[in-house]
Formats: C-alpha cells, sequence, structure tokens
C-alpha cells in the first residue's frame, strides 16, 4: 500500500515536471495542479455542513446528483480564514478515492510550464504549506506552487493540521 | 406443482441450457477430445435431472438420467464419442424440448412415453451399437430445435445484474432530478410546465416501481433448499421434523435475498439441530412426535418479516448464563443480574452455542452471531424470543431494497428564513432519519412542553407512556453550538436502536420522503453518525443520521442506562465491578431510597382525584385493573405521616410480578445513576436491605421483596398456581440472602422451612414433611454435598429432589465432579428460575404422594 502510493506519487512528480496547470488562489499564494486531474471548476456551491467533520471539511456540495465533499483550502494550509461575505470557488479534482472539491479563493488561468523552471520546495518554506507542495515553477512574473493532491487530500498525516 | 413461480424459472433455465447443450454437442462432434465441453455437456444434463427430480416430473428425469450415463461412459473414456451417439444424446435433448413444452402448456409432462430412447440410450451406456431411430435424423433434430418457440422463454430473457444495478442508479438520479422539478414548478406559473412535470412525475414513480421490481425475487429462491436441508438435518439428528413455509412469494430486492441465504440457513439449521427435541423427549413432554419448524414472510410497513419457529424446547435461560460464564463471556454476578430478555441476547455473543455436543450440524460457536451481523449489514434487525419448553422464534426484519428508502425529514434550526450564503452555523439543515427505525414521533406543545423532559443529572428522560425514555438532544449529539429556536414545541422522534429506545430532538419535523441513499466520501467514514446522504427536492444535500451510531454516541453522553446494555457492559471487562442503574427517590422521612431500576415497570403520576379508596386501601384504576398503592413511608416505618399520599398528582413507582401489579407511593424521584454498588451496612429496619454509597451520597437500599411481602395485602393478586400445601425447607446460612428467598418463595406461594446450618436443617426435616429442598453450597456445618450425602442417608428423605444454591454460576461446574448429586442447581438472586424449578419439582411430588401438612416454622 505504502509501497504504490509511493511509487504513483513518484511518477506523477515526474510528469508534472512539465505541463498544464490549472490555478488558483488561496490568501495570496498561487497554486497549481495537474491539468487533467482537475474535473472542473465552478462558482460557490450551496453547502450542506457536516456537523462531528474535520474541520477542514467544509460541507458536501451537490455536484449534479452526485455527492461531493469540499474541503477548504485556507484550512488544510493552515491560513486565515476568508473574510465575510467573500465566497469559495471550487475546484472539482478526481482522485483514486473519488472526486472531491477544493475550496479556493480565486480562480486562475491554465498555464504552461516547463521542467526548466521547476525546483524544489525551499527547505525554510512553511511546513504546513512545504508539506503539501511537490515544487515551484519559477513563472515569469510570480511563483507557481505545485499542489500535491495525494497529500492534501490525506487527512491523517502531514502537517499537525488539526482535524477536530 | 404449486408454485408456479418455480416452474416458470425452471422452465426458463432448462430452455437455456438445451439450447447451449445443442451447440456443444455439436462442437463435441468436432472436437470429440475435450474433456472440459464434455465435462460441461455432462453437468447441464446432470442439472436438468436434478431440477426434474426436484419437481416430480419423472419422465424428464428417466431420459436426462439415461443420457447422462451415457455421457458418463464418455467421459470416463469407456466408449468413444461417436455420431451415433452424439444424435442419441440430441434425440434425447428433442425428448426433453417437447416435455418442457408440454408443461408450459399444459402443466404437465407428455404423454409420450420415452421408454424406446431410454431402452436405447442404456444400450449405449452399456457399449452395444447404438440404433438410431428414424424420427431422429440429424435434420430433423435441427428442425424442431428451431420450433421452439413462443411462450415462457421467450417472454424472459435473461439480464447481467450489473446492468440493472445501473439502471437502479439512474432511476435514483432520475428520481432527484423529478424532485427538483417538482419544487421548481411548484413556483411557477403556467399550465404546459406544471402539466409537464406532474406527467414526468407519474412516469418517474412508475419507472423507479418497475426497475425496483427487475430486481426482485420471491424469497421462495432461497427457501427451495430448506426442505432438503430440514430433511437432513433431522436424519443426522434422528428427529421427526415437518417444514412449513408460508409466504415463498414475498419478493425482495435480489441483493438482499443473497444476503439472508446463510443466515436464514444457519438458523433453520439451528432449530432443527437445537430446538426440536428427539422424539422420545417430545413424547415425554406431551408434544406430537414430529417436530415442527414454520418459516413465514410477509411485508409489513415497507419491510419484509421474516419469522422462523420451532415448537421444540426453548432456550434455557439458565443453561445459556451458564454456557456463557463457562466460556468466560461474561463473569457470574453479571450473569446472576441479567433477565429473561438479556440472557437471549447472550446467544448473539461471538463463540456462544448452547448445543451440549459439537454435530456436524452445528454447535461449533460461529453462528447466532454470524447472522446478526449479516442481517444487520442490510439495514435488518433480528430479534429472538423463546419461551422455554415451548419453542423459540426468531424474527427477522429486512429492508425492502437498499438503494431508496422512505426516511423523515427533520431538521436544526430555522429553515424558513434560510441563510443565503449557508454558512455554517446560520440557517437550518435537514437531517433524515431512516423510517426503519422510527417508532414514534412525540409533539409537545406550550408551557408544558418546557416542563416536560426532566433532565436528572446528565440524563434527559421523558416519561413516554409512563416509561422513562433517555432522551437526547440531535443538536449536542452533532456538537452544534446555539440553542433552539423558540422552543414553544419539542419534537421527540422515538428511535429503534438494537434492542433500545430512545428519543432524539429535533427541531423541525417535515415531512416522509423516498430518498435515495448516497455514500459518503472517505474523508468522512469515519462519522458514525451518519449512515450517507441523499440530495433533497431543492437540490440541497441532506445527511442520513445512523441511529445505532447515534445511540452509541448518545450512550458516552448520557451514560447509557438502558436495559439492555449487556454486550458492550460485558465487553467492559476491566472495569472491576458491573454498574448497575438505580433508581434513587425520597419517601417520608427516607431522603434517599435507591432500587435497582430493572426491577421498576413503570413510573406513574396519578391525580390525586383519581386515587380512590377501596376496602380501606389506596387503589387507582390503571390500564382497565385496579392498581393498588402503598404509601411507602408507612411500610418503612409505621405511623409515619403520609406525604407521599397527599400529592398532587401522587408519584408512583409500579412494579409488577408476572399479572400482578402494585405501585409504592414515594415523595419525589430523585435521580437515576449507575454506581456499582455493594451493601456496606446491613440495616435492621424491615423493609431495608441496608444503606450503601450511590453516587458519593449514602443511599438506603430498599428491600423490595420484603415491602412487597408486607403490603402483600393489597398486592393485587390473582391466585398463583401453586401446588396445594408445596413446603420448601431453605438451607442457607446468609440471613440476608435467606430473607430474600424467603420473600420470594412466600410470596410465589409456597410454605418456607428455613435452617442456617446443616444440622438444623437435618433437625427439621425429621420434623416437617418438605417437598423441596433448596440447599446453599456454603451451607454452613458441612457445605450443602455433605448436607446431600447426609439426607440421603435417611430413607425417609430419599424422594425428596435437593436443589442447590450457588452463589455463582462458576460453581455449578462442580456438577460435571458429582453428577446426579442436586435436581438442579440455582443460581443464588435468580428467583424466576429457581421458582421455575421448584414448582416443577414440587407438582411431580404432589402427584406421587399425598399432599403435606401444611406447616411453616421459621429458623
Amino acid at each position: 500500500m505504502l509501497t504504490t502510493g509511493t511509487i504513483s506519487s513518484l511518477e506523477s512528480s515526474s510528469r508534472s515536471l512539465s505541463g498544464q496547470y490549472s490555478t488558483f488562489d488561496v490568501a495570496g499564494f498561487y497554486f497549481g495542479i495537474d491539468v487533467l486531474q482537475v474535473q472542473e471548476v465552478l462558482r460557490y456551491q450551496r453547502m450542506t455542513p457536516v456537523p462531528l467533520a474535520p474541520a477542514v471539511i467544509e460541507g458536501l456540495i451537490n455536484l449534479r446528483g452526485q455527492i461531493v465533499t469540499a474541503m477548504d483550502m485556507r484550512q488544510r494550509l493552515g491560513l486565515p480564514p476568508r473574510a465575510d461575505g467573500e465566497t469559495a470557488m471550487n475546484v472539482v479534482v478526481r482522485t483514486e478515492e473519488g472526486v472531491v472539491s477544493l475550496l479556493v479563493d480565486e480562480i486562475g488561468d491554465v498555464v504552461e510550464a516547463e521542467s526548466s523552471s521547476f525546483e524544489r520546495p525551499p527547505e525554510n518554506l512553511d511546513p504546513a504549506i512545504r508539506n503539501l507542495v511537490r515544487g515551484i515553477h519559477k513563472l515569469k512574473d510570480r511563483l507557481l506552487l505545485v499542489l500535491d493532491t495525494d497529500q492534501t487530500l490525506k487527512l491523517d498525516t502531514g502537517n499537525g493540521q488539526s482535524l477536530n | 406443482m404449486e408454485d408456479q413461480e418455480i416452474v416458470k424459472e425452471f422452465l426458463i433455465e432448462s430452455n437455456d441450457n438445451l439450447s447451449r447443450l445443442e451447440q456443444e454437442m455439436v462442437e463435441l462432434e468436432r472436437r470429440p477430445r475435450d474433456t472440459e465441453l464434455l465435462a460441461s455437456v455432462f453437468r447441464t444434463f446432470h442439472t436438468i435431472k436434478g431440477t426434474c427430480g426436484f419437481l416430480g416430473y419423472g419422465k424428464l428425469e428417466r431420459v436426462a438420467h439415461q443420457a447422462e450415463n451415457v455421457l458418463s461412459q464418455l467421459r470416463s473414456g469407456s466408449q468413444t464419442f461417436t455420431s451415433g451417439l452424439a444424435s442419441l444424446v440430441l434425440e434425447a435433448v428433442d425428448v426433453l424440448r417437447r416435455h418442457l413444452r408440454a408443461i408450459e402448456a399444459g402443466g404437465q409432462e407428455a404423454a409420450e412415453d420415452s421408454a424406446d430412447l431410454c431402452r436405447r440410450l442404456e444400450e449405449a451406456s452399456r457399449g452395444s451399437a447404438c440404433t438410431l431411430s428414424e424420427a431422429a435424423s440429424p435434420a430433423e433434430v435441427e428442425a424442431s430445435a428451431q420450433k421452439v418457440s413462443g411462450g415462457v422463454a421467450d417472454s424472459a430473457i435473461r439480464v447481467d445484474v450489473h446492468l440493472l444495478d445501473k439502471l437502479m442508479n439512474l432511476v435514483g438520479e432520475l428520481v432527484l432530478t423529478r424532485n427538483q422539478i417538482l419544487q421548481f414548478s411548484a413556483q411557477q406559473e403556467g399550465a404546459a410546465l406544471s402539466a409537464t412535470s406532474q406527467r414526468l412525475n407519474l412516469i418517474t414513480s412508475e419507472l423507479q416501481e418497475g426497475v425496483m421490481k427487475t430486481r426482485m425475487q420471491p424469497i421462495g429462491v432461497v427457501w427451495n433448499k430448506l426442505p432438503r436441508l430440514v430433511r437432513d438435518v433431522a436424519t443426522a439428528c434422528g428427529k421427526q421434523i415437518a417444514l412449513e413455509l408460508e409466504g415463498a412469494d414475498t419478493e425482495m430486492d435480489k441483493t438482499i435475498i443473497e444476503a439472508i441465504k446463510d443466515p436464514l440457513t444457519h438458523i433453520v439449521r439451528n432449530c432443527g439441530d437445537h430446538g426440536i427435541e428427539r422424539t422420545e423427549v417430545r413424547l415425554g413432554r406431551g408434544k406430537p412426535a414430529q417436530g415442527r419448524i414454520s418459516l413465514r414472510a410477509f411485508h409489513e410497513g415497507g419491510q419484509v418479516i421474516i419469522e422462523i419457529g420451532d415448537d421444540g424446547g426453548g432456550v434455557d435461560t439458565e443453561k445459556v448464563k451458564a454456557k456463557a460464564v463457562l466460556n468466560g463471556l461474561i463473569r457470574p454476578d453479571q450473569a446472576e443480574r441479567l433477565g429473561e430478555r438479556e440472557a437471549l441476547n447472550l446467544l448473539f455473543l461471538p463463540g456462544f452455542s448452547t448445543a451440549e455436543k459439537v454435530t456436524n450440524v452445528s454447535g461449533r460457536g460461529v453462528g447466532m452471531d454470524v447472522v446478526r451481523t449479516n442481517i444487520e449489514k442490510i439495514g435488518g434487525t433480528v430479534d429472538l424470543s423463546s419461551r422455554f419448553g415451548e419453542g423459540t422464534t426468531v424474527k427477522l426484519k429486512i429492508p425492502l431494497t437498499l438503494a431508496i428508502i422512505p426516511g423523515l425529514v427533520v431538521t436544526l434550526g430555522d429553515c424558513r428564513g434560510e441563510a443565503p450564503n449557508g454558512k455554517k452555523g446560520k440557517g437550518g439543515q435537514h437531517f433524515v432519519i431512516p423510517q426503519v427505525s422510527l417508532v414514534e414521533l412525540v409533539r409537545l406543545e406550550g408551557e408544558a412542553a418546557l416542563r416536560s423532559i426532566e433532565r436528572i443529572r446528565n440524563t434527559a428522560v421523558y416519561r413516554l407512556r409512563g416509561n422513562l425514555l433517555p432522551v437526547v438532544y440531535l443538536r449536542e449529539v452533532l456538537g452544534l453550538e446555539g440553542l433552539a429556536v423558540d422552543s414553544d414545541t419539542i419534537n421527540i422522534a422515538v428511535l429503534q436502536a438494537e434492542d433500545r429506545q430512545f428519543g432524539l430532538v429535533v427541531e423541525g419535523v417535515k415531512d416522509t420522503q423516498e430518498i435515495v441513499v448516497k455514500p459518503l466520501g472517505k474523508h468522512l467514514k469515519g462519522l458514525n453518525c451518519y449512515a450517507g446522504a441523499t440530495i433533497m427536492g431543492d437540490g440541497r444535500v441532506a445527511l442520513i443520521l445512523d441511529v445505532m451510531g447515534i445511540a452509541q454516541k448518545c450512550g458516552e453522553v448520557a451514560g447509557g442506562h438502558e436495559r439492555t446494555r449487556v454486550e458492550s457492559d460485558m465487553r467492559l471487562e476491566n472495569v472491576a465491578d458491573t454498574k448497575q442503574t438505580y433508581l434513587l427517590f425520597r419517601a417520608g422521612p427516607f431522603e434517599r431510597l435507591a432500587v435497582p431500576l430493572s426491577l421498576v415497570a413503570r413510573l406513574e403520576e396519578f391525580p390525586l382525584s383519581h386515587v380512590e379508596r377501596a376496602a380501606n386501601h389506596l387503589v387507582v384504576q390503571y390500564r382497565g385493573q385496579i392498581l393498588p398503592l402503598v404509601p411507602l413511608a408507612q411500610i418503612l416505618e409505621p405511623g409515619s405521616a403520609d406525604t407521599a399520599g397527599s400529592q398532587d398528582p401522587v408519584q408512583a413507582i409500579v412494579f409488577s410480578d408476572g399479572d400482578r401489579r402494585i405501585g409504592l407511593l414515594v415523595d419525589q424521584l430523585l435521580d437515576i445513576v449507575d454506581d456499582a454498588v455493594s451493601v456496606r451496612q446491613v440495616s435492621g429496619r424491615k423493609g431495608l436491605l441496608g444503606s450503601a454509597v450511590i453516587g458519593k451520597l449514602v443511599t438506603d437500599m430498599l428491600d423490595l421483596d420484603a415491602v412487597i411481602c408486607s403490603a402483600s395485602g393489597v398486592w393485587n393478586q390473582e391466585e398463583a398456581e401453586v401446588p396445594e400445601g408445596a413446603t420448601v425447607m431453605l438451607a442457607e446460612g446468609s440471613t440476608f440472602s435467606r430473607g430474600i428467598l424467603r420473600a420470594s418463595l412466600e410470596m410465589a406461594g409456597y410454605r418456607v422451612v428455613e435452617a442456617s446450618t446443616a444440622a438444623e436443617a437435618l433437625t427439621q426435616l425429621a420434623r416437617v414433611k418438605v417437598n423441596v429442598v433448596v440447599t446453599a453450597l456454603d451451607l454452613p456445618g458441612g457445605g450443602g454435598y455433605e448436607f446431600l450425602e447426609k439426607m440421603r442417608k435417611d430413607p425417609s428423605l430419599a424422594g425428596v429432589p435437593v436443589l442447590a444454591l450457588a452463589a455463582s454460576a462458576g460453581d455449578t461446574s462442580q456438577r460435571a465432579a458429582q453428577p446426579g448429586a442436586f435436581q438442579d442447581y440455582l443460581i443464588r438472586g435468580d428467583r424466576d428460575a429457581m421458582l421455575r424449578s421448584i414448582h416443577r419439582l414440587a407438582s411431580v411430588l404432589n402427584s406421587q404422594s399425598a399432599a403435606p401438612e401444611p406447616t411453616v416454622e421459621k429458623g
């Protein structure tokens, strides 16, 4: 189990050295996910909160009859919550364990990045963020953090984010 | 052939098989060495033969049997495949088809007698040169094969179950979309839209029903196997058993049928092996020699109920307890406290079997726990009831289908003024309670509502028709902040979880809906409060509550004090003393009295005006009977002021024993606590067992037996059927224990002779004629065994049965060491079992000898 997980993440990390990224903003950070993993991007959806669920789980949304768990990226990254009145956008990603929606602040463009611009995340990056990031693409105008979706969706490990 | 369904299935299957058979035979002619193909052909004939035999089609069976013989020769290699043989076999196929067609048309086999064909097949199988009948040239075989058309075989097709599953899912989606459209069109003007959506509504409902039906199978599919099973069990155990099946056409979802197949088989096997007694035993008990196992299936309230009953020996709860103690599943002190129902529940513990010996049929201790697990997995429940000596009934409640269930929509918070952004904590939220778990809804309004839920310590309770119903607030269970919106009304959903009921307070009740159950994502799987989620008519997601999960959770919250928490109780092996639940109350000068809650039948309030006086006693009309009321304080301390009886309303604790009831009037109910109690200081006062520390305060323990005994003048008595003059000798060292036993025995109508030592007992026995002796194993002056020996030396006491009274079930393990020493073993404190065995023995004695002198002696 562990072995296959490592292998698949190695594969996907080598895959994500270059290619197209679907990008979004979370509290000023500029993130990207391999575009092939993204099923769709949606505006704010009405959410049903799930009492007793881990804090990062914002609720459930109805995606055309399918019930999708929505995870708040600010919470997940240990960042302050959105101001009142600001609504989140949904980045719906397909994973091996089903479809999950990531709640982000703003949706960006799809950008293309060369493998030459890729670099491992710096050691001194906030561990809460570092643990969920595969690496960084140095784009012309800003830095693109490549999100490790496997790690992001794994709630029992990682950066000490409280689950309750 | 009463069962058309089975025949129809047989026809479809056989026609399919025959078509395949023809192909395979033709194939076989080309590749005669293909053993796999040959085996397949052989199997097909074998299957047809088996089914024909089962359904009683003798001609079909004969032909299939002969063809099978030929094939088996081929298979074993003692004959080689020739086209002559192939033709012969195909000819047999044709004959089979003709019969099948005749059955389909007229319900009977064709009139033709295939003796000729059988003979030729037989010859062929013996190796003689085969002769083809003229009627069966290969060309004609093909022609006749093509003629098979019309009828059942063509009106039915086989469909992959996965396709049906997919259809079911799609229909689920459609139902949701329909619900949304309906809601939308209700807000819009326009006749066209509303007419269309109405039509959509109807079609969707019909489609849903239709698709559900495609997955339905009659339960008879599973039952088919049972007659054989019962027959085998009966033969293996040397018993005579008749099987009765009722409602075999009751339909349920295929997946559920699959799931109940094994549990059902297991239960029936248990009935045959453990339940039904051997013929001699049955005759001895005055039952017909042939035992009866009956299965009944029927629809009730959206569920399928399956009852499996036998008229066997029933479950001996004493034996069950002793066995459970022996297997280390419970401790002896726990066993003593278990009631009848709880003892029956022991049967569902893993590793339990009451069969004295392991047979090849059952008794390996893997069983009822698996049954329960499997049934609960599909959302069903198992209930076992038994009457010792009369039989056992297992009742399964199974949902019809798993995908679409009826549910009650409830709300938390204000759902009318919806917060537009739906942020956490704002606006209302919908939840769904599966209808299966819902017992009833209680709505309380106005002033009364606020006071009706009483909090005793951490436990909220509501008096539901006199019973204390533990109550939890959904808001609290889910850890939500904030208070209920203007709570001038309280809605309690009374829910059933396993054997216990509890009330769930919700803030709004909407309506009942058919909901489509959707699983929750991986991140939420760990939350056992939810069984899944669904999409409501307005497109919002609502969580489906898992009643079992909530019950467990509120067990943590409220200290779970319901009656049948035996299992979890037992798993708490590390807790030094098992806790018991006590009802605390105040009566007159006694500030803090306690009685085990398990003994309490009900708590009642009566308006003072309803209390009447009859023959100088207080009574109240209660459930069509007259309930005597006894002011408790006056029994404990005669002459004290009756403060309890003059309150309005009066508070009564109702105790019942069989048909008899009595209400003790108390001043105030204080609390219900779980505590491990040992009586610390024995009380000299009549009616009190002693004092103990319960809930950190010194509390007087009520001696219920003594209290009821002294109130027995008013005990609502219906003459117990006691053999006249039955006298019981009670040899027991402990005054305390003797007192309790004496009271129970006397209440049951026996005369009691007491003795505190073996010597005293022997002296008493010389003076008084007794019918039964009950002796403690640890009787002072030599112990129970020595006492028994001495008794046995006296010829005049030879016929007197002696029962042993053990402190714990562990002591009874000595039984094996000294077989036959005592008539029966009883565990101290289990009054019912003791009364039963004394009763049994005494009546046997009485029928043999004249009634003894009625004498009561005190020790």
